[in-house]
């Protein structure tokens, strides 16, 4: 299988509902930086792939917007994922296998707070069972931390913990949302929960934001990026929908998708782990077998932003940073999708 | 006065049945909804059950749970009630074959209309508020539709975009913005995030003549839900002088069958107090009375 | 390109304007399980499932292959789910194609659906939103102005396009997949009342409930199977909406598309193919993608159209299933165009089939005549 590489990353600073631009106009510098800082044009892309979901702005083809935001005259090779980004990027790995091209540019967006996210997201479960009664997100996600706590596999002072070292990575993150020095104790005493055993700070804010990487093929990546961050192992895997038929407090997706791309064939210095929740970053680490020593989303992670559709994307441009800046050799970058990690993919990044 | 005598005379009492073993257990689980049928000697469900089949041999006392649905097999629309009737509103008399069984039960069907009913269709009990071990714990039937009603509700909030911000900020004055292509220099109506042809901001704005040249149109004549215009009316695509692409508004103040490709159209504002944020400030596109263009000249465009 | 992809497995549901016999996953199952059937496999068997659909908004889930997750097989396994606007039925096939061509997988499952009596299409396509003109009406009224467009340029005969309906609805009667099956004469089709000048009641699509699905292999597990389809060629192209100069009659991406593919394939589409099942939602898009596409000579789609050389048994036999105008599930239109071509080369047509097709050609598009997906299938491995 041929070698594909992360050659690029840019985002814009994730923010709530500040920004004026529409979705072209927020995808149009990212993508011209992106590509400029390998120096490279539009010209040189060879397929271009996008996530998004149309129930973010309650519009049908909102990814036409996308289009919108590209050159696209001579007609391009283009697709779109109704997934996270990160799935886009995955489309765009299977591409550049294809071996007529050595390019690919890959981006998403996301104006979540136009709307209400946690509502929004109701409309992915059962629609004869479920959505009827109106379960948004952040009860899921709670009805998953209860039942982690119950199991006796973590604690509300872990959640906090997660919490306050989130976003303090954050401030080191120029792009992230909620960032500063929080105290877990006074969490714990101070915060109401938002939906018992979540507080505020286990959640993720809601976050607008767009991300934007370019992938190469072995020998392009090393003529235009100096540390190219190298795809040595791609999967995703999904579970059953209905919270009632899984384990919550174990991600078996995320475990068999981490096997699958190789994350315990060698040590791994960095991991960027899409957890909107804070309990999720427990059940993560345990399903890919991330010790103690794996340096976890030093970007502050999906804590300290939360762009729905963006933020796997952005974990895996995170990732590859870490290689492509030198301060990691080996890389884990995770996105997921669904309530309560129902689907994940799972990637391996390496130096050369 | 008649020769023949007449006077009114009543009958009435309420008579104290005695049930057995079947018609009570059947009657009394009524009340706790619970529909029953009992099987026969030759496999068959009868429902309601009986201490006997059609044929007078017994029915083997074992008694299977039913589902409270079933098809209706034969109707009579009733439309108007008769004084002894379970209704004063029209309704329909039905028999109906529960779920799982070999026979069936007369009892009533609520309806709106005749036309709601087919022999064939689903329907389901509708169990009556106030139970007394009676038949008429089953209120009636009513028909069952396969559709289970999801409704969706979310509240959004739009922004159109520093482009099109700027663009509709211009109806705002009468004007109308297009985006210049540092490119090509051709100018788009609205302004966009990106040029298509190289993939670059185009926040150069213009402004351009409100009357320009209709290259294609259709009138449309159908209605559906959430529309927002009366069909029918005609909408076409029209390159605004000064402007490279067309830009898509109404047709009017013309017959439909006058309207043609190539001709010459000018906006029909809005009085100027009505003015908004909005392209509706202007209403349609109107003839301008000039000479058609020639097909050559905005064919680029089609 | 490390492997080659057949398509060895095809299922369809039943297709009517309300499949209210069935949930949204019990419409899934019944063309997934068909498919299988067909491919002689399981779903244990598959190493993945690539889904595609129309905009989520038609049934009202978001993302609705994740609360169907367990009834598509996919527990486990990786799902994928494509969404490109009309084209997404044909460019799903070829993101599973690729993951087949490229070694990730050796069996995928790959389907599309719509269950559009779930909601409204109209609706769908056309919701009041603020700061915008709801001038469009539907995609029949964004693509009139177009076929007007069409008839100026090349001066084509009124009827043509009405003769298309009278053949694809004859077609139809043909297939028994087809949702419509009608028999109309000329003057009926012409009879019938305008719902977007100068598009005709007649020659627009159905609304459709419906689902198709294909199984498809590497050569390992495509070497058994009796009549494999072989991909010859896979291609997508996407140009901008709005474009100053742009041709939306006939548009440079459905070009470049076409090109790609016949290249990729090694062949002439003007000797080489036998028939071909394009996206012909309202009946003047016959000869619009004949020209688009290669077949013809710009000016000529219209003239092949009303000489009879697309129907079966023609020099060029178009949508021998009924096409779109007899069966149109929106998000699985595409495919049923990609799965049509291949049932065509395996010769598992039945009473549409063209006699001994070879090379057939399956075609998507979508949005604003501006999203394109095609793939050539071939009875003998390339």
């Amino acid at each position: 299988m041929r070698d594909i590489a992360i050659v690029s990353f840019a985002q814009l600073p994730s923010e709530r509902r500040a920004d004026p631009r529409d979705e072209a106009e927020m995808l149009e510098p990212i993508i011209n930086e992106a590509l400029g800082k390998v120096g490279l044009t539009q010209d040189d892309v060879g397929f271009t792939c996008s996530g998004s979901s149309d129930y973010l702005i309650g519009r049908p083809f909102s990814f036409v917007a996308a289009v919108d935001g590209l050159k696209a005259w001579p007609p391009i090779r283009e697709s779109h994922v109704e997934m996270d980004g990160a799935f886009a990027l995955y489309e765009a790995w299977v591409r550049l296998l294809h071996g007529d091209i050595d390019v690919a540019l890959v981006m998403s967006f996301g104006k979540g707070s136009l709307g209400s996210i946690p509502d929004v997201l109701n409309l992915q479960n059962d629609p004869y069972y479920v959505q009827p009664l109106g379960l948004d997100s952040i009860s899921s996600a709670a009805l998953q931390a209860r039942a982690l706590i119950d199991a006796g596999k973590a604690t509300e002072k872990d959640f906090a913990d997660i919490a306050v070292r989130s976003r303090r990575d954050a401030m080191q993150n120029p792009f992230a949302q909620v960032k500063g020095e929080f105290d877990a104790k006074k969490i714990l005493k101070e915060e109401p929960y938002l939906a018992s055993p979540l507080r505020k700070s286990f959640c993720p804010p809601l976050t607008d934001g767009a991300a934007c990487v370019v992938l190469a093929t072995a020998e392009k990546a090393r003529a235009i990026c100096s540390r190219p961050a190298f795809i040595r192992g791609i999967d995703h895997r999904v579970e059953a929908n209905s919270l009632g038929l899984r384990d919550l407090t174990v991600s078996t997706s995320a475990r068999l998708a981490g096997e699958r791309a190789g994350v315990g064939k060698a040590k791994v210095d960095v991991a960027e782990l899409h957890a909107p929740f804070a309990h999720q970053e427990i059940i993560l680490k345990e399903a890919l077998g991330l010790d103690s020593s794996v340096r976890i989303n030093p970007s502050g992670g999906a804590l300290a932003a939360n762009s729905i559709m963006t933020a796997g994307l952005t974990r895996f441009g995170e990732a590859a940073s870490r290689i492509m800046d030198g301060s990691a050799k080996r890389a884990v970058a995770h996105c997921t999708s669904g309530a309560c990690l129902q689907q994940n993919l799972v990637a391996v990044l390496e130096a050369e | 006065m008649s020769d023949h005598l007449a006077a009114p005379y009543t009958f009435e009492y309420t008579y104290r049945r005695s049930m057995g073993p079947v018609i009570g257990r059947f009657l009394e689980g009524l009340r706790y909804e619970i529909l029953e049928g009992v099987k026969t000697a030759d496999g068959r469900v009868l429902c309601p059950p009986q201490e006997y089949d059609e044929t007078g041999a017994p029915t083997t006392g074992e008694f299977v749970q039913l589902r409270p649905t079933g098809v209706l097999k034969s109707w009579t629309w009733v439309a108007e009630p008769r004084e002894n009737h379970p209704r004063k509103t029209p309704f329909a008399f039905a028999l109906v074959q529960i779920d799982g069984t070999d026979s069936c039960i007369t009892h009533i069907l609520d309806a709106k209309s005749p036309k709601e009913l087919e022999t064939g269709m689903r329907v389901r009990v509708r169990w009556a508020k106030e139970k007394r071990g009676t038949i008429q714990d089953i209120e009636c039937f009513e028909p069952s539709s396969p559709i289970l009603l999801g409704p969706v509700h979310l509240d959004f909030s739009v922004m159109p975009g520093v482009h099109q911000t700027a663009y509709l900020r211009g109806f705002e004055q009468g004007k109308i913005l297009g985006g210049k292509c540092k490119a090509t220099g051709k100018v788009y109506v609205p302004p966009r995030g990106a040029s298509p042809v190289d993939g670059q901001p185009m926040d150069e704005y213009v402004e351009v003549a409100d009357r320009g040249v209709l290259t294609t149109f259709t009138v449309v004549r159908i209605p559906f839900e959430g529309q927002k215009l009366t069909p029918p009316y005609c909408f076409g695509a029209i390159v605004l002088d000064g402007s490279d692409l067309p830009f898509y508004h109404l047709i009017s103040g013309v017959a439909y069958d006058e309207i043609r490709m190539g001709m010459r159209v000018k906006a029909k504002w809005k009085p100027r107090e009505e003015w908004e944020t909005s392209v509706e400030n202007i209403l349609y596109f109107e003839p301008t009375g000039e000479p058609d263009a020639p097909f050559e000249s905005y064919s680029e465009h089609l | 390109m490390s492997e080659r992809c057949a398509v060895i497995g095809i299922g369809q549901t039943e297709h009517r304007e309300s499949r209210k016999d069935v949930s949204l996953p019990g419409l899934l199952r019944e063309a997934l399980f068909r498919a299988l059937e067909d491919a002689g496999r399981t779903l244990a068997d598959m190493d993945a499932i690539v889904i595609g659909t129309a905009p989520d908004m038609f049934e009202g889930v978001m993302m609705p292959e994740l609360f169907m997750a367990d009834a598509l097989g996919a527990v486990g396994k990786p799902i994928f789910r494509v969404h490109t606007a009309g084209s997404v039925g044909g460019s799903t096939a070829v993101v599973a194609s690729h993951l087949i061509q490229h070694g990730v997988h050796e069996q995928v499952l790959t389907l599309a659906f719509e269950k559009q009596s779930e909601a409204n299409a109209m609706w769908a396509l056309s919701p009041a939103i603020p700061f915008q003109p709801q001038l469009v009406a539907g995609a029949g009224g964004y693509f009139a102005p177009l076929i007007r467009s069409y008839m100026a340029r090349h001066d084509a005969h009124p009827d043509a396009g009405p003769m298309v309906a009278v053949k694809d609805r004859e077609h139809g009667l043909l297939n028994p997949n087809a949702h419509l099956h009608l028999t109309q004469t000329l003057d009926e089709v012409k009879a019938a009342p305008m719902l977007w000048d100068p598009i005709r009641y007649s020659e627009t699509c159905p609304s459709s409930d419906g689902a198709v699905a294909m199984v498809l292999a590497n050569d390992k597990h495509a070497k058994g199977c009796k009549n494999p389809a072989w991909v010859l060629g896979t291609s997508v192209r996407t140009e901008r909406t709005f474009m100053a100069g742009r041709d939306q009659v006939n548009p440079g991406a459905g070009q470049l598309c076409a090109k790609d593919v016949y290249d990729q394939a090694g062949i002439d589409p003007r000797k080489d193919v036998d028939c071909a099942e394009i996206y012909v939602p309202f009946s003047w898009f016959e000869p619009m993608w004949l020209e688009n596409l290669g077949f013809c000579d710009p000016g000529e789609g219209w003239k092949w159209s009303m000489e009879g050389k697309t129907r079966i048994g023609g020099q060029l036999p178009l949508n021998m299933s009924g096409g779109v105008l007899c069966t149109n599930p929106i998000g699985a239109s595409g495919m049923i165009r990609f799965a049509e071509a291949a049932r065509q080369v395996r010769g598992t047509a039945a009473a549409h089939q063209v006699d001994g097709a070879k090379i057939a050609v399956g075609h998507a598009y979508g949005g604003g005549s501006q999203f394109f997906a095609m793939w050539a299938v071939g009875s003998k491995r390339p």
